[in-house]
């Protein structure tokens, strides 16, 4: 029955990606079908793990075993309540209560650590010795790095006009930038493909025996 | 333009999957060269002790499956067999099942590693940032228990984890947001862990700039053909490695479409002078 | 008073998370750490949230009979159809309401939850994300010109690291000799990452790390408001 069972999962994996991929010709009621039961999976799921993995375990359980020591989590509870009068138009109001919890704290973890990483630490890496060392590609290397980075900083300066010097330097960036965005393109063409290849390597490995997985 | 731009791109569609579909199936076996950056993923992983503890966090879904499951693979059968425990999370509430999949996948190899003491599945948790932040300074407060139910007080692996200290490194297989940005902010810059990772070619360019002298991201495995290169590196190849001959061949249709796209768009710009004139 | 408390409730939280950075102990340092688990717990209700919302949304969809209506009967079942069987025979190895669920799982091989989950959620995304191979390469087709300097170098960057990511790269350019080895595919692509690309990606990351950080003060001192919404 267990053999029948994952055959049968087999299948319907490869129907549902054939109802899928049946799109690239034409939007069908296949393709419609199975988008929609897409969503309403997802949402299961991601519903089903939400309450088994947060709110049963950070929250249930640590104020039934031991509300004396975790009495405070009832704050939490009681402002998470609060977010789900949101559904109710009368009462939308009340969820910027706990939202106002949710922006400060992430805006004040967010002021911190892109300070920090995203600012200082990349400020620093840029102040580099390009000529220590090694071959003279990494010299190149590493002063197109340094050149790169300030330029692209100051094309990001919009409030004064791009002209004279801060034009020029504004114009490498852009340079730099195409350079950044056309291997961007490079990694997600391959990125795309990737997944094709996932899909083929199921349909011909898995359904079709075609291929060793 | 003429003919070729009434082309109904379903045949370019058609083209496509050809190129991707005969490669699988008519393997050619072309060499693959490893780069800097994986290497430096591998040394982090070799140059830990053996009972060291390690932290992968699986912040992916079915859809990043292709590139980042085979080195999530590649990367934790290293670990298991530098004698590494492993401590999994997941960002992504999909990661749980990401996570399960991969054991399940390697653990009939290493029949003396056991769940609680040498690998734990520790679930999913939301927050992003401010979750790994808050595991940074109360781990056992984060996860109270493990995805089955037990207890974190009872599992040998997570004695003396309090915070990210004890942890050797972090390695966070990422499609996008939380991953491996945020470890890096947290982990590393916080509270100065070693971590590295593993994203898809989307996220690739964008986790660049953290390779750097301070080491924010050590090493960096970007899409396939670095999940190729690992399992070259492990002397272990798999689905990425046979998947890299049909990326070749659908890499180079793409390069051929972006060619003639050029060619016919300059012939066209060239008959229109011509005409106008 | 329903916009003055939350905005006063940003400042605080907002403000305690920066002081605690510089004075970890007490009691900013408990406070922050607080706030980090109370931020968790919010979350999973924020999902909650989510996934009711969708709920309630289609089943206006329904009840109105708007367009495609009977596509959005399948989603409510597909939804209420998961939740029952997580909830009712839990997934992996976590018990549901009732149980394990020993003889369904014997006969699936697996729970029904995770067997939905393996043999046709994991199908359906994958494929859906797959499809984008087709479009990015058709977009090739059409799309990718070089007209101007700045596409120019787009384009050619875009084949170099493409060229660079594949086994061919390694091909064409493997029969140059060492003194040449640095104009070899697969270390020109490397280089370009390297250098230029992750330069232009910094340039990026400075910038908008400056930005969130504005915003993130914006924010805090309440002269950014949108996230309250309406009256």
């Amino acid at each position: 029955m267990e053999q029948f069972f994952a055959t049968l999962g087999i299948w319907l994996g490869a129907i549902f990606t054939f109802a899928i991929f049946s799109f690239l010709y034409k939007d069908n009621p296949f393709y419609k079908t199975a988008e929609q039961i897409f969503v309403g999976l997802s949402a299961g799921y991601w519903f089903v793990y939400t309450v088994f993995s947060i709110l049963i375990p950070n929250l249930y359980d640590p104020l039934i075993q031991n509300f004396s020591v975790n009495w405070i989590k009832i704050i939490p509870a009681i402002l998470g309540i609060m977010m789900l009068m949101r559904l109710i138009p009368k009462t939308e109001w009340i969820s910027r209560f706990p939202i106002s919890v949710v922006i400060g704290t992430t805006s004040g973890v967010f002021f911190l650590r892109y300070l920090k990483s995203d600012v200082l630490n990349q400020l620093t890496a840029t102040m580099i010795n390009p000529f220590v060392g090694e071959s003279w590609v990494m010299v190149v290397g590493k002063i197109m790095l340094i050149v790169g980075t300030i330029s692209g900083v100051i094309y990001f300066y919009f409030s004064k006009k791009h002209t004279g010097a801060l034009g020029v330097s504004a114009k490498i960036g852009i340079y730099f930038l195409m350079v950044s965005f056309g291997a961007a393109f490079g990694y997600t063409a391959m990125a795309r493909i990737s997944l094709l290849i996932g899909r083929l390597q199921f349909l011909l490995g898995d359904w079709l025996g075609i291929i060793q997985p | 333009m003429g003919k070729t731009k009434q082309l109904d791109r379903r045949w370019l569609f058609l083209l496509i999957f050809l190129g991707v579909a005969l490669p699988l199936i008519f393997s050619i076996g072309l060499p693959l060269e490893t780069t800097k950056n994986v290497q430096m993923v591998y040394d982090l992983v070799d140059s830990m002790p053996k009972g060291s503890k390690a932290l992968i966090s699986f912040d992916y879904d079915p859809a990043s499956m292709p590139e980042l499951h085979p080195m999530a693979k590649a990367v934790v059968k290293h670990c298991f067999d530098k004698e590494i425990d492993l401590i999994f999370t997941a960002m992504w509430p999909m990661g749980v099942k990401m996570a399960d999949d991969i054991i399940d996948q390697l653990i009939e190899d290493y029949p003396d590693l056991e769940y609680g003491e040498n690998y734990v599945n520790l679930g999913f948790k939301a927050g992003g940032m401010i979750t790994i932040q808050s595991m940074g300074k109360n781990f056992r407060e984060v996860f109270p228990k493990d995805m089955n139910g037990n207890s974190i007080d009872e599992l040998p692996i997570m004695d003396g984890i309090n915070n990210f200290s004890n942890i050797g490194f972090i390695f966070s297989l990422s499609a996008g947001a939380p991953g491996i940005k945020e470890w890096v902010q947290i982990a590393h810059d916080a509270y100065n862990r070693p971590t590295s990772g593993g994203c898809t070619g989307v996220s690739a360019p964008a986790m660049l700039p953290y390779i750097n002298e301070q080491h924010q991201l050590t090493g960096l495995l970007a899409g396939l053909k670095a999940a190729a290169e690992y399992e070259v590196l492990i002397q272990t190849p798999g689905t990425a490695t046979s998947g890299m001959d049909a990326q070749s061949i659908a890499h180079l249709i793409i390069i051929i479409f972006i060619a003639v796209g050029n060619i016919n768009y300059w012939r066209n710009k060239r008959k229109e002078k011509k005409g106008g004139k | 008073m329903k916009r003055k408390i939350p905005l006063l409730i940003t400042f605080t939280v907002g403000i305690i998370l920066i002081i605690s950075e510089f004075i970890p102990h007490k009691p900013f340092g408990q406070l922050s750490g607080e706030l980090e688990i109370w931020f968790l717990i919010i979350s999973g209700f924020a999902i909650l949230l989510g996934q009711l919302s969708l709920f309630k949304v289609n089943i206006i969809k329904i009840r109105y009979k708007q367009h495609d209506w009977q596509f959005y009967i399948v989603t409510l079942a597909s939804f209420v159809v998961m939740v029952a069987l997580g909830f009712l025979w839990g997934t992996g190895r976590s018990a549901g309401l009732l149980g394990h669920g020993e003889v369904i799982t014997n006969t699936l091989g697996y729970k029904p939850f995770d067997y939905l989950f393996n043999n046709i959620y994991q199908h359906l995304q994958a494929t859906m994300f797959s499809l984008l191979a087709f479009f990015i390469a058709s977009a090739a087709y059409r799309a990718f010109i070089g007209r101007t300097v700045e596409s120019n170098l787009l384009l050619a960057s875009a084949v170099l690291v493409m060229l660079g990511n594949t086994t061919f790269g390694s091909l064409l350019t493997g029969w140059l000799p060492e003194s040449l080895n640095f104009l070899h595919l697969p270390k020109v692509s490397e280089f370009i990452m390297t250098f230029p690309t992750t330069a232009g990606q910094r340039a990026i990351m400075i910038g908008a790390g400056l930005g969130i950080i504005g915003s993130s003060l914006r924010i805090i001192l309440g002269i950014e408001r949108s996230y309250l919404g309406g009256e």
